[in-house]
């Protein structure tokens, strides 16, 4: 079952050109993994807008003029913020999808077929987002 | 190809909870992307929308154990990620300081920001 193989040291990313699928898959799950951290801290920062606006009046909520609903609505507005989530919707889609791969692996479920299950997380990733890029853009422009 | 790969160390527990977190956010994350997304619009996102879904106390529920379960994930996650990369000792220490502290104010904040929601107190 756990036969040992000498990979080299992967966590030396000098060697890169040398880098075969299952390389691949694992630097950019790291990378996939740290944005999606580094973005829930900055959701969180940025849904607590929301203690403030609890605070405001009835009507002004009402209105939707309160600072949660401003902020977001503005952030939204942008084109920017837009690109930046269709770029966020791929790195999680493909955290999800390899993610899963993982945990197939570390239970030996195909271990012979590695790195098609990487191939097929990308072409589904790919596929997964260019689908999702009008929601993502509607009323933008 | 036959080869296996894993961060598996024996007694780890840490390792198991990594997996068991990751089980349990497919699930959610996939949920929250199609209901802030395609359900409702994130552009259409209200304060008076996010009340009315926070005042359900299963989606209060679910949000926070969401918060909870992300922090974990992420933050052990890139603990682990330092741990594989040779970090001991007192730096070691440190970081692992640091990050436990950065988590309780994430949950903290979150936990805030969905009472804020759902008309509880925001202490
Ligand atoms: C661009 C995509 C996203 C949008 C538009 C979005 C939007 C929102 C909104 C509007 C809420 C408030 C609750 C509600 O109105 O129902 C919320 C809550 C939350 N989101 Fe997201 N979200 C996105 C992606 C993510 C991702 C990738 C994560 C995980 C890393 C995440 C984690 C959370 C958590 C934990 C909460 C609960 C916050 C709390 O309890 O204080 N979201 N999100
Ligand atoms: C939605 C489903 C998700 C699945 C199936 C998943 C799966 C996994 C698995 C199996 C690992 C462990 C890799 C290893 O130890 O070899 C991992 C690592 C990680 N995940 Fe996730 N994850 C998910 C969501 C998230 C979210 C929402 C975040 C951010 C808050 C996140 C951040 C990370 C980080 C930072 C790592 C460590 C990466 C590294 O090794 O540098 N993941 N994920």
């Amino acid at each position: 079952m756990s036969q040992s193989y000498d990979r080299g040291l992967v966590e030396d990313f000098g060697r890169w050109r040398e880098f075969s699928a299952g390389m691949w898959a694992w630097v950019f799950h790291k990378f996939t993994g740290w944005v999606l951290v580094g973005y829930l801290f900055t959701h969180i920062a940025v849904l607590s807008t929301a203690i403030s606006a609890a605070g405001q009046s009835s009507e002004v909520i009402a209105a939707n003029n309160d600072v949660y609903t401003t902020v977001i609505v503005t952030l939204e507005s942008l084109l920017v913020v837009r690109i930046l989530e269709v770029g966020l919707l791929a790195v999680a889609v493909f955290h999800i999808l390899n993610g899963c791969r993982l945990l197939l692996v570390d239970l030996g479920v195909g271990l012979d077929s590695q790195d098609k299950s990487f191939y097929a997380s990308l072409i589904l990733t790919g596929a997964i987002v260019v689908a999702s890029v009008p929601t993502f853009l509607a009323g933008v422009f | 190809m036959a080869e296996r790969y894993s961060s598996f160390e024996k007694g780890g527990r840490r390792w198991l909870w990594q997996r068991i977190t990751a089980g349990f956010l497919v699930v959610v994350l996939a949920f929250h992307f199609f209901l802030l997304h395609f359900v409702n619009h994130a552009d259409e996102v209200t304060f008076a929308m996010s009340s009315a879904r926070m005042e359900s106390l299963a989606y209060y529920s679910l949000m926070v154990l969401f918060l909870i379960t992300a922090t974990f994930h992420g933050v052990n996650g890139v603990y682990n990620a330092l741990e594989n990369q040779g970090l001991t000792g007192t730096p070691k220490r440190v970081v692992k300081y640091t990050l436990i502290a950065a988590s309780l104010v994430l949950v903290v904040q979150g936990i805030r920001t969905a009472n804020a929601w759902a008309g509880l107190p925001t202490f």
